[in-house]
Formats: C-alpha cells, structure tokens, sequence
C-alpha cells in the first residue's frame, strides 16, 4: 500500500467513470450556486456540491486504496452538515428580527 | 467479480448524485430543489460508501462505511428539514394551488400549530412537527 502512492492500483474502470459523473453533477451544482435566485437554494446547492465532494474522495480512496481519505470524507460531511445548519438557522433568526 | 459489483454500486450512485443535480439545476421551485437534492443525493452516497467498504474491503473499511452511511442517513433529513423550514418562513411560497401551511407559523415564536386556531393563544400546546417541504 505505501510503495504504490502515484501509479493507480488495478481498479474497476467504473470507478474512474464515476468520478467523471460526479465531477459534472459538480459543474451543475456549481451553476445552482451561482443562479440560485434565493438564498435557501444557494445553501443547498452547497450542500449538495460538498456530499459530491464527499463521495468523489470516497471513490478516490476506493481507487487509491487508501483509508484515510474515507476518514477525511467523513470530517467534510460533519463540517458541511453543520455549515448547512448554521445558514438554516441565520435565515431564520433574519427573518424573525 | 467483487470489483464489477463495486463498480456497478459507484457507478449507480453517481448517477443518482448526477440526477440529483440535474434535479437541483431544473425543478422551478425551491422545495422541490430541495426534494430532488436530498433524496436522490442521500441515495447516491450510500452507494458510493458501500462500494467504498466493500473495495477496501478490510473490517476497519467497511466500519467506517457503516459509520458513514449512519451518519448521512441521519444528517441529510435533518439538513434539509432545517432549511426547508428557514426558507418557508423567510417567506419563499411552494409552487402548489393551495399553501396548507398558510397562517398556521406563529410570527413571532416560528411554531407550527395544527389547527386553524388563531396562532397567538397558548404557544407550544398542541403543535406538530412538520416539515413545510
């Protein structure tokens, strides 16, 4: 595992296909965040864009057999379930004042 | 053959990722934005997690994609939940013919009452949790 750390190990060319949906699903989420008429659909579109991300480290540590990069998945998705709480929360505290 | 059954799960979870953002790109309407981004993103990623333990393969892998998996599958409704709810109070209307949840917010406290009870009376008695999604 640790002498392999540039050259891909033999995966399933599915999983390389996967990571190229996942990167346009990316560039859609990415026009959502940059259009959204609202606030509410800029912030899930982000949250969207970051369980994209999520899961295109996933695949990257199932093509690198690499734990680790699933451990730092893990961290992204507290860190943005907990962005995406934050911003529900700011909008509706602005409107109550 | 393990490697085909992995990549058939990653394969199908991006795409499910991709028709969530398609969705998220297309649908005319806030919550239904929402709609299509959480369900179909939840889905996507639990299949992207479960192709990820299974390739790695070792206990220690498919531990932590059973933790993943639990966690997304808390989180994601919570998420969507909490911003449904800011979005519907900021005041962004559902594109349907008739808003049943019209008048029943309380201005001031933000709680949902079930009736059509005028809302300032004793807060907090008999109020359900709803989603406005």
């Amino acid at each position: 595992m640790t002498e392999r750390l540039v050259g891909l190990p033999v995966s399933s060319p599915l999983l390389t296909i996967a990571m190229v949906i996942l990167v346009a699903a990316l560039l859609l989420a990415l026009v959502r965040i940059v259009r959204g008429p609202t606030i509410p659909d800029r912030v899930i579109a982000l949250d969207l864009t970051a369980s994209l991300v999520v899961g295109l480290l996933l695949l990257l540590g199932a093509v690198l057999q690499l734990l680790a990069i699933v451990d730092i998945a893990i961290v992204l998705a507290l860190i943005a379930f907990l962005g995406t709480v934050a911003f529900a929360s700011l909008i509706e505290r602005r409107t109550r004042e | 053959m393990i490697a085909l059954v992995t990549g058939l799960l990653a394969f199908s979870g991006a795409l499910l990722m991709l028709i969530a953002a398609v969705g998220l790109l297309r649908m005319p309407d806030f919550y239904m934005r929402m709609q299509a981004a959480a369900k179909a993103g939840t889905l996507g990623i639990l299949l992207i997690v479960a192709a990820t333990g299974i390739t790695l393969g070792s206990l220690s892998a498919l531990l932590h994609a059973f933790l993943a998996s639990l966690f997304f599958l808390l989180t994601t409704p919570i998420a969507a939940h909490l911003l449904g709810r800011a979005a519907y109070l900021s005041g962004i209307r559902p594109m349907v013919l008739e808003d049943e949840l019209a008048g029943r917010y309380h201005p001031a406290t933000h709680e949902l009452r079930s009736s059509n009870a005028p809302a300032a009376s004793t807060p907090g008695s008999d109020r359900i949790e709803e989603t406005p999604a």
